[in-house]
């Protein structure tokens, strides 16, 4: 429900990835795999405590990931880690100013320097690595 | 004696291309006793060089005068007519018609901001962010009392703060912020690349009292670095660099 009080977009403006170009793609990629990947470390340590019913409760527990649905989920977690990390290590540098560009006078069309083309190749290598690493994930556990 | 053909003529004989028109979409809102945003619906004709907020004005000169806007120079310099175009925050006297390439305009009043009355938005908030983080030269002398007639610069140290001074407050950086989308006390990308336009400052000596204002749980470790501020920003200030820049010198990147 809009707020008119604020007028504030809420989060529906806030995930929205279509009108800011491949950085405001990133920034929704980043925040839902930080998501999916807290998500997951919630259920790594709740299955690992399953270890605590014995060996036959960890086996059970574990068969649960050597479904197809278990392999899946698995390669969207390593899609996830890998874009995290990857674009994880460009946005910290960028926090310390590093690889933002330089002040100076700005001229029209006024393009933004801290919107360079390392960042943006940064933001693709890791949507790339990611894809990589998701589909080698596949080969490895559907390839059996 | 030659016949000059006065300029009235001259405008007569240029083809018109005003044939050409777009259908003007304006949000309608008054806080006071609408419960929802209506859109009404006008036909301008428009020439490649008429900007949206001549067509808002058509529309008040010719259609309804009642629909409210906030404007004064025309030219990019007051930041009083920020407004959604087509979904993104935009100068409308800074935005062609025609380099929309649409046949549909919508207007809407800025996101992130209260309402006043249809397309004008309240900057009491963004007002209060850049008073916040202290928007002038802070040092014991002055140049009066100084034995130097003035505190000169290098046009180096000028370079370091030069963009960000470009700032007119016009809030499309605010606007178009993911994290003012859900935080109503985040200080916003104006008022930090304010923080920065004066940090950077050589003649400037309030770099600790500034970091130690924005270094806020809603100051800037809530920005991500999502860089939308700087690309809507109408006159190249480039908000994002200079919010990383001041992260720098708290991460100990700067110093």
């Amino acid at each position: 429900m809009e707020n008119h009080d604020e007028n504030k977009e809420g989060i529906g403006g806030m995930i929205n990835p279509r009108r800011y170009g491949i950085e405001r793609v990133a920034y929704l990629l980043m925040r839902l795999s930080g998501l999916g990947l807290l998500a997951y470390f919630i259920g790594h340590i709740y299955e690992t405590s399953s270890i605590l019913k014995g060996q036959v409760g960890w086996n059970e527990f574990l068969a649960l990931t050597q479904t197809n649905e278990g392999h899946a989920i698995l390669a969207i977690v390593i899609a996830m880690c890998v874009f995290h990390t990857v674009n994880g290590i460009r946005v910290m540098l960028g926090h310390g100013g590093v690889g933002v560009g330089k002040p100076a006078r700005p001229d029209y069309p006024y393009i933004p320097a801290s919107q360079n083309a390392r960042h943006k190749m940064g933001i693709y290598s890791a949507i790339v690595l990611a894809a990589i690493a998701m589909m080698y994930g596949l080969a490895v556990m559907f390839g059996e | 004696m030659t016949l000059v053909p006065s300029i009235a003529e001259e405008q007569a004989s240029t083809p018109l291309s005003s044939a050409k028109s777009i259908t003007l979409r304006i949000a309608r809102f008054n806080p006071e006793h609408d419960g929802e945003r209506k859109f009404m619906e006008f036909t301008i004709p428009y020439e490649k060089w008429t900007t949206v907020l001549e067509a808002i004005l058509e529309v008040k000169k010719h259609f309804d005068h009642s629909v409210a806007v906030r404007y004064s120079c025309r030219q990019a310099t007051c930041g009083s007519c920020g407004m959604m175009i087509n979904g993104k925050p935009r100068l409308a006297c800074f935005t062609k018609i025609s380099e929309l390439d649409s046949d549909v305009i919508t207007v809407e009043p800025m996101n992130n901001f209260p309402i006043i009355r249809d397309l004008a938005v309240k900057f009491e908030r963004l007002f209060d962010t850049h008073h916040k983080i202290k928007p002038y030269l802070i040092r014991d002398d002055s140049e009066i009392t100084s034995n130097e007639k003035e505190f000169l610069q290098t046009p180096e140290e000028v370079e370091q703060y030069i963009q960000f001074s470009n700032c007119i407050k016009c809030g499309l950086c605010n606007s178009a912020c993911p994290t003012m989308a859900t935080d109503s006390s985040f200080v916003g990308p104006q008022a930090l690349a304010q923080a920065y336009r004066y940090v950077a400052d050589s003649r400037d000596k309030g770099k600790d009292t500034r970091l130690k204002i924005i270094d806020d749980s809603h100051g800037i470790w809530r920005c991500h670095f999502a860089g939308s501020c700087s690309q809507v920003c109408p006159k190249g200030v480039d908000p994002a660099m200079g919010i990383q820049f001041l992260r720098g010198y708290l991460l100990g990147f700067r110093s």
